[in-house]
């Protein structure tokens, strides 16, 4: 159950190109699980901007000196990002979580694939430890556009049994995306389960790959998001139900995690002819 | 302690405050963040006959003080909200308005049928700002014939106890009109105002931002027109009960509605943004009503349509000098007769 906090920023800093922010949010730490996500109030009460931002949760300390706190990164986008990458520790933020259904983890000690693109590699570092702690044999692969847009490589390096990194630019690691070294990786390692969080294509390559080892993948998808509690019906994707129907689901509570085999790739951004309630033809708006 | 209760059409409701169609589902969400028996009454996402999937994505568009959707009414269909949504309102001891969404004035009349009589339903809103899917996709909301079509037929198979309340678009040239053709084709009151019909376009991929091109305006960046439209249809129909919404984020935005003529308010767009907005906002509500010295909610209702107050303190007019209603605030050294005053 997700608890909405005024919370009190403890720590704001630059970690490459992105921003790492830390907020004293009582409460929200003790029911957090990897995957789950934030949705913060940007431009103050009286903001023109009402609509909240989501961010994945990247660590939660459930006790400090001054109270549980919670950690996420991002990036500047628009003008929400950056009046948060304007924010100083002791200044207000408001935030509500934690919001949707986090990764799921394996029963048994088996061996996992963690793949991360830019900053979506945030909440795979807490599912990493989550995995080590099982047993899990853990491998990481971190994609970016540029070495300055890779996040956690030292935290992943720690966990992890291995760990590929890839750039498009090719500034550090191997030049090219991540689904280049990816099946390298799941062959070497004899992959179980895959996790990943990135880029939508990204995300899809990740499954895609898996699905043909058969390999089953969880993916936490990023859909623009007006609510983040799912009231607003904003965030929706099509996704095979436990029926084999599909429906337009919203990430914001039924995800962010699917299984990467369920989403409808080839219609994200579209509503299927065949999902439920779907318009027929000739039928009504 | 203010007496907030509020009538709608002979139903009372213990406060004014609801949430809003299309901005809190059926409740359940809301309800993780307070309790929602502790509002007026929750006001359900508008229901059609089948099952729906909405739009494509985008859906949304960030606007300065508001926001932009085309969801496209995704639901369950009547069937499955009948069993799970309305079940649940039910079991949780919540007051459900229930607003409803066909695309014929069949779909809205078989829908108020399978809603007759059940104890849960405290009131229906019909959402008229659907396309007639028989009139070459013309808003009902948009002309008064196809609005009162719409509302007599769910008015005919509507237990006498259960008010309905039809929902007025903003796009229209004359609300009042609107409003008055669904009063007498047998709404029992008046739900306003719906979103404002917008458009936003991406710069940088130089197409509409939302993939159903245009949308709904909702959020404060509406609410001076949502409060005039409250004003109007209040004036021309002092006598019908309003649910007046657009924009409220705080008590004393509900308030303006208030004065304006609304019996009641629906809380919906701040509540993305603060989903434990509704209970602040009644308390608020409560509290600026104490601090002006008003007892009772219902004696603010339509409070603005007053004339305005004298101020004459020092040297009171003599009877018989009072220039009127509206000109008695006009100074007398001004060369012309309608002076514009100027807002700071």
């Amino acid at each position: 159950m997700p608890l909405q906090v005024a919370g009190e920023i403890l720590a704001i800093k630059k970690v490459g190109a992105y921003q790492a922010v830390t907020v004293i949010a009582p409460g929200i730490p003790e029911l957090t699980r990897p995957g789950h996500f934030l949705a913060v109030q940007v431009g103050g009460p009286e903001s023109s901007m009402l609509l909240r931002r989501a961010f994945a949760i990247y660590d939660v300390k459930e006790r400090g000196v001054y109270g549980g706190t919670v950690e996420f990164v991002f990036a500047v986008h628009g003008k929400g990002t950056a009046w948060l990458a304007s924010r100083r520790p002791q200044d207000k933020l408001d935030v509500v979580g934690p919001l949707g259904k986090p990764f799921r983890l394996p029963k048994s000690a088996v061996n996992v694939t963690l793949v991360g693109g830019g900053y979506g590699s945030a909440p795979l570092l807490p599912l990493a430890r989550a995995l080590r702690e099982r047993g899990c044999r853990v491998d990481v692969v971190l994609g970016a556009g540029s070495a300055d847009r890779l996040f956690g490589f030292l935290d992943a390096k720690r966990m992890a049994d291995s760990i590929a990194v890839t750039t498009d630019d090719g500034s550090t690691g191997t030049r090219g995306r991540v689904s280049d070294v990816l099946p390298g990786v799941l062959d070497k390692s004899r992959a179980d389960v895959v996790y990943a969080c990135g880029p939508m294509a990204m995300l899809r390559a990740v499954a895609d790959l898996a699905a043909e080892r058969g390999i089953p993948s969880q993916v936490a998808v990023e859909e623009s998001m007006a609510c983040g509690i799912g009231v607003c019906m904003t965030c929706v994707l099509p996704v095979v139900g436990d029926d084999g129907l599909t429906r337009m689901v919203r990430s914001c509570v039924e995800g962010p995690v699917f299984l990467g085999d369920r989403v409808r790739w080839d219609d994200v951004g579209s509503v299927p002819a065949d999902a439920v309630g779907a318009p027929t033809t000739g039928g009504r708006p | 302690m203010t007496d907030m209760t509020t009538r709608l059409a002979g139903v009372e409701f213990a406060n004014p405050v609801f949430t809003a169609s299309g901005c809190a589902a059926a409740g359940k969400e809301l309800d993780q963040f307070f309790d929602i028996t502790l509002l007026g009454g929750v006001v359900t996402k508008s229901i059609m006959r089948a099952p729906r999937s909405g739009r494509a994505t985008p859906r949304m568009a960030e606007t300065p003080s508001g926001m932009l959707n085309s969801i496209g009414l995704q639901g369950p269909g009547i069937a499955s909200f009948l069993d799970n949504d309305l079940a649940w309102l039910q079991a949780r001891g919540a007051r459900a308005v229930v607003s409803i969404a066909g695309g014929s004035v069949e779909d809205y009349a078989t829908l108020a049928k399978e809603l007759r009589g059940h104890p849960a339903v405290s009131m229906i809103e019909v959402n008229i700002s659907c396309p007639n899917v028989e009139d070459r996709g013309q808003v009902f909301a948009c002309d008064a014939r196809a609005s009162s079509g719409v509302v007599q037929a769910v008015r005919q198979n509507t237990a006498v106890g259960t008010p309905i309340f039809a929902k007025l678009s903003p796009d229209v040239t004359d609300i009042a009109a609107i409003a008055r053709a669904c009063v007498d084709a047998g709404a029992d009151g008046l739900s306003v105002i719906n979103t404002l019909l917008g458009m936003v376009i991406d710069t940088t991929t130089m197409r509409p931002a939302l993939a159903g091109i245009t949308g709904g305006l909702s959020g404060p960046a509406i609410r001076p027109v949502a409060v005039r439209c409250v004003y109007q249809v209040h004036a021309a129909l002092p006598h019908v009960p309003i649910l007046g919404m657009g924009g409220i984020r705080t008590g004393l935005d509900a308030l303006e509605f208030v004065l304006a003529g609304a019996s009641a308010v629906s809380v919906g767009t701040t509540v993305f943004g603060d989903p434990g907005a509704p209970l602040r906002i009644l308390d608020e509500l409560e509290q600026a009503l104490a601090e002006r010295g008003i007892a009772r909610l219902s004696d603010a209702v339509g409070l603005a349509h007053r004339p305005p107050v004298e101020r004459v303190p020092e040297d009171p007019d003599p009877v018989g000098d009072d220039p009127g209603p509206g000109l008695s605030d006009s100074t007398s050294d001004s060369p012309f007769e309608d002076d514009i005053e100027e807002t700071p």
